[in-house]
């Protein structure tokens, strides 16, 4: 057992935090207000190698470990959740797949651009009529001979107008079900496809979401993983390792409200003392301690198992779940702490809290993570 | 071309200073080490000039004068991109001390940056004394400079006011804000590279110190600030010339 | 035995730090029971000389080499420890200004010198030899034990005060005996900050952070500086937007100053902004945050508008002043 992080993983940690509080926060409240994509930070962060971390050097990644992701996501979204599942979505669902699924030639064309931030990737799997249950594909992908042709449309789709790269999720033999799912990799810019309005969200505001409609898409045929049916084992698959990276932001978003709240505490002065000295407050302060310290460990603790090459998919599933939701209250008390003060757009922890809600919804909502992991339990 | 950026190891510029009971040396627990916020201002311009260099220049090294745990700091260094890390296996006594370890691996540089001064102990001495010691030029409060062959243009600040001057090689350039717009962010990349490039470790040699520390002490906490409401500021500049007597 | 003090000129005009440092030697002088000497480096007229008198100074060594205002720091280096073997000094005083600290490490081991750098005040004691200096940037003192024989010392700025003392003043001139080729520095442009005050003379500084709102509401805060005789300077975001110049930039990364009084408008105080001004005498807040940390450090603040409050600022010193 051993609890130090490397002297690289504390490099990483210091270069996000650097990043963050030195670049993010400088226009966050401005990209708040106006929905505007982060399109200048996504490109510094390229240059970092922070869109690609973990993929290996020999794809032009980073070849960094899912610890040090966790770090660096951490830092990122304590300042700005709404870059950070910018790189979440980009490292552990789309570059994340394509790099363990992906064949030699998809890695080449695909990956690449990707891992070295030149691309966006998106992950379409949430439909209308679904979220995140990937057995009731209502999108098809009919096979065609060499190509595919796609129909449908998919929902809630982080960086689906800034990415280049999609990784689709469609049904091509509706009576197989679940094994009738493929994952096709597909252009944006192919005829066909067309984006809904952004989004107009609580939280979460600069990134671009949209739902996309596909009519009558060609795809072909070399642009699948793996073999005919796959799709829902490589969903399952990468929204396991997703979940990492949603928990680690989750965490970011409750310990960045953490600190704001506690140098808040340690400044702002009632009844002739600093309100940290009131135990009403400082004890609420332990309590969001303690639950930081409990997510920030199982979200390690989930990284250290996919870097182990151990099963993670439980493991993630509960720090997910229980980062979401203490990244909820830890937010909710954060604004409590500081009073008006915190319900103005200056203090930050207002949005803070929007953003933490969305974590609780997405990449599988708290209750989803709740059957996964009962599921288990229960086996 | 090769060029050498001295690194100092000094506590974050946010870091609470406490001192260890006898109040003779600072209480490091807790510390969190950073690069002197100079020198790596001075690293971040020595890539830019490497990068801009079209191969003239052929490494930057860094070197520092402290004990094991500096080396994240030089590990930070060869992961913003310097070739090769060296350290000298001693306490950083006093400036000449340190000055005095570094002479022996500092010379065959054409260009060599230090800091103005390190934010711990604010000395202001090292830079200098090593020039001396190598018996070679320097030019201090340095904001800005431009390699162009074997000339070196510098923009300095001065009393009164600033100058752009020309050096030649070699020289020590005892650099201060503005040399760099902003310390450079290690990428991934360079965090990995880090690992395969070399860090040297050099026994000191002997040298007698000249200035020591004997004590600390915290400066003592100010009267509580006296406030005037907003619309009755004239009052404040009243209260500044016949209370403070400063105006 | 003596002090020798190195006061040094700009455009043959010594600076206010000169006059600060002639007192300081006279007094250090008079605890060491040796006298004290001036040295002068480049042409200076006797008028301007004699001015040393004022402040104690008895005994001039004049090197009016033009060359010297190439402010080559070598050669300075090297004239000064040539200077102070002339004057059998062993202490001997520099400013602690861009040229004092390019010089000062440079002379110390020539002189095979303790250095201690930024010292104020008088030493608590001569046996050990025994000096007080900031660190931590103005977060701590520090009392420095010298162990050589010799020592060089740099005096913090506005940290002793100027105090007249009007005695005879014997110019002696001397060479140091510098050639051309001593003159390593080109000088290929100077631009000389006028009609402003030196951020480093100046007895009043007014600064502005990022509360200022943008570069364009700086007028205000240019105009109370003008009346009061003051200099401006700013915090560092407002020198990173570019709103100001890098040269106005006090903190830790910055400018250390300490004048008698600083003005903060609309600078929250962050603790390396604080490293930079704390040994002001007096600090003045306006920031519209009652919880802004400058507010701990100031001795005297207004919560409220930058805006509303510089003005009637103004209005009030006119009044002072008429």
């Amino acid at each position: 057992m051993n609890f130090n992080f490397s002297e690289e993983q504390i490099m990483i940690q210091q270069a996000a935090r650097d990043y963050a509080q030195r670049e993010l926060i400088k226009d966050v409240l401005e990209r708040d207000a106006t929905s505007t994509f982060p399109a200048q930070h996504v490109k510094a962060l390229s240059e970092l190698g922070l869109m690609g971390m973990m993929v290996s050097p020999d794809y032009d990644g980073g070849g960094m470990d899912t610890v040090s992701y966790v770090l660096a996501m951490e830092e990122l979204s304590k300042i700005d959740a709404g870059t950070s599942v910018i790189v979440s979505v980009n490292n552990s669902l789309v570059c994340f797949g394509l790099e363990k699924y992906g064949s030699e030639k998809q890695k080449e064309k695909y990956l690449k651009p990707l891992a070295r931030g030149q691309k966006i990737g998106a992950f379409l799997l949430s439909e209308p009529e679904a979220g995140s249950d990937a057995t009731s594909q209502r999108t098809t992908a009919e096979d065609k001979g060499d190509y595919y042709l796609v129909n449908g449309t998919k929902n809630w789709i982080t960086n689906a107008n800034s990415a280049s790269t999609y990784i689709l999720i469609a049904q091509t033999h509706p009576e197989k079900k679940h094994k009738g799912i493929n994952v096709l990799i597909v252009d944006k810019d192919s005829p066909g496809i067309s984006l809904g309005p952004h989004e107009d969200k609580m939280g979460m505001r600069s990134s671009d979401t949209h739902s996309v409609m596909f009519t009558d898409v060609k795809v072909p045929k070399e642009n699948r993983i793996r073999e005919d049916g796959f799709g829902f084992t490589f969903a399952m698959k990468v929204l396991e390792a997703g979940r990492i990276g949603i928990a680690a932001q989750a965490l970011g978003i409750a310990s960045g409200a953490f600190e704001r709240a506690t140098s808040y505490a340690k400044e702002r002065k009632t009844f002739g003392t600093t309100i940290g000295n009131h135990q009403a407050i400082a004890f609420k302060l332990a309590d969001m301690a303690v639950k930081i310290e409990n997510a920030r460990n199982l979200c390690l603790k989930a990284a250290w198992l996919k870097d182990q090459n151990q099963p993670f998919g439980v493991a993630s599933a509960m720090a997910k779940q229980y980062a979401a939701d203490i990244a909820m209250e830890v937010t909710t008390e954060a604004v409590q702490i500081h009073g008006g003060y915190g319900y103005v757009k200056e203090y930050h922890v207002e949005r803070l809290m929007r953003e933490a809600k969305l974590t609780q919804i997405y990449e599988g909502t708290s209750e989803i993570q709740k059957i996964i992991i009962s599921r288990k339990l229960l086996k | 071309m090769k060029i050498l950026v001295l690194i100092g190891n000094v506590p974050d510029t946010t870091t609470k200073i406490k001192f260890n009971s006898e109040k003779t040396a600072l209480d490091a627990s807790g510390v969190q080490w950073i690069i002197n916020p100079w020198d790596e201002l001075a690293l971040t311009r020595a890539m830019e000039l490497k990068e801009n260099s079209a191969g003239a220049i052929e490494m930057v090294v860094v070197a520092t004068v402290g004990r094991q745990e500096t080396e994240a700091t030089l590990r930070k260094a060869l992961a913003i991109g310097a070739d090769k890390a060296i350290r000298i296996d001693t306490e950083p006594k006093d400036g000449f001390y340190v000055a005095s370890q570094l002479a022996p691996v500092a010379g065959g540089y054409d260009l060599i940056f230090a800091g103005i001064e390190a934010s711990d102990y604010n000395g202001a001495a090292v830079g200098g004394m090593l020039a001396e010691l190598l018996g070679i030029h320097s030019i201090s409060s340095v904001s800005g400079l431009q390699l162009e062959g074997g000339q070196i243009t510098i923009n300095r600040e001065i009393d009164g006011g600033s100058q752009t001057v020309k050096m030649t090689t070699p020289l020590m350039a005892i650099v201060q804000k503005g040399i760099a717009k902003e310390p450079r962010i290690p990428a991934m990349r360079g965090i990995m590279m880090a690992r395969s490039k070399p860090l040297e470790v050099i026994p000191a040699i002997e040298v007698d110190v000249l200035t020591s520390f004997e004590s600390f002490s915290l400066p003592p906490a100010k009267a509580a600030c006296k406030k005037v409401p907003e619309d009755q500021a004239k009052t404040l500049i009243y209260m500044l010339r016949d209370e403070a007597k400063v105006l | 035995m003596s002090v020798l003090v190195y006061t040094e000129n700009w455009d043959g005009k010594f600076k206010k730090i000169s006059f600060e440092l002639a007192s300081y030697a006279v007094a250090l002088a008079e605890q060491m029971k040796v006298p004290a000497v001036a040295l002068s480096l480049g042409k200076v007229d006797e008028t301007e000389l004699k001015k040393l008198g004022n402040y104690g100074i008895e005994s001039i060594m004049s090197d009016t080499n033009e060359n010297y205002i190439g402010l080559d720091n070598q050669a300075i280096a090297k004239a000064v420890a040539i200077a102070a073997e002339k004057a059998g000094a062993n202490v001997i005083l520099i400013a602690h200004s861009n040229l004092g600290k390019a010089i000062a490490p440079r002379l110390s081991i020539k002189l095979k010198a303790g250095l201690v750098t930024a010292i104020h005040g008088l030493p608590l004691s001569l046996q050990p030899f025994t000096v007080l200096k900031n660190v931590f940037t103005n977060k701590a003192v520090g009392k420095v034990l010298v162990h050589a024989e010799k020592k060089v010392l740099t005096l913090a700025a506005n940290s002793f005060g100027s105090q007249e003392n009007i005695v005879t003043t014997i110019i002696n001139h001397f060479d140091a005996g510098l050639s051309n080729t001593d003159f390593a520095t080109k000088i290929e442009q100077t631009n000389k900050v006028t009609g402003k005050v030196l951020l480093s003379d100046a007895d009043i500084v007014v600064s502005g952070g990022r509360g200022m709102k943008g570069p364009e509401n700086w007028a205000p805060l240019e105009e109370l500086a003008e009346l009061l005789g003051a200099g401006t300077a700013c915090s560092r975001p407002v020198s990173d937007e570019g709103w100001r110049p890098h040269s106005e930039h006090v903190g830790q990364t910055g400018k250390m100053i300490a004048p008698n009084l600083y003005f903060a408008f609309g600078i929250s105080g962050a603790i390396q902004h604080l490293g930079g001004v704390s040994s002001s005498k007096v600090i003045v807040a306006v920031n519209k945050d009652p919880e802004a940390p400058i507010f701990e450090a100031a001795d005297y603040g207004i919560v409220g508008d930058v805006f509303k409050v510089i003005p009637q600022f103004i209005e009030a010193v006119k009044e002072i002043k008429s």
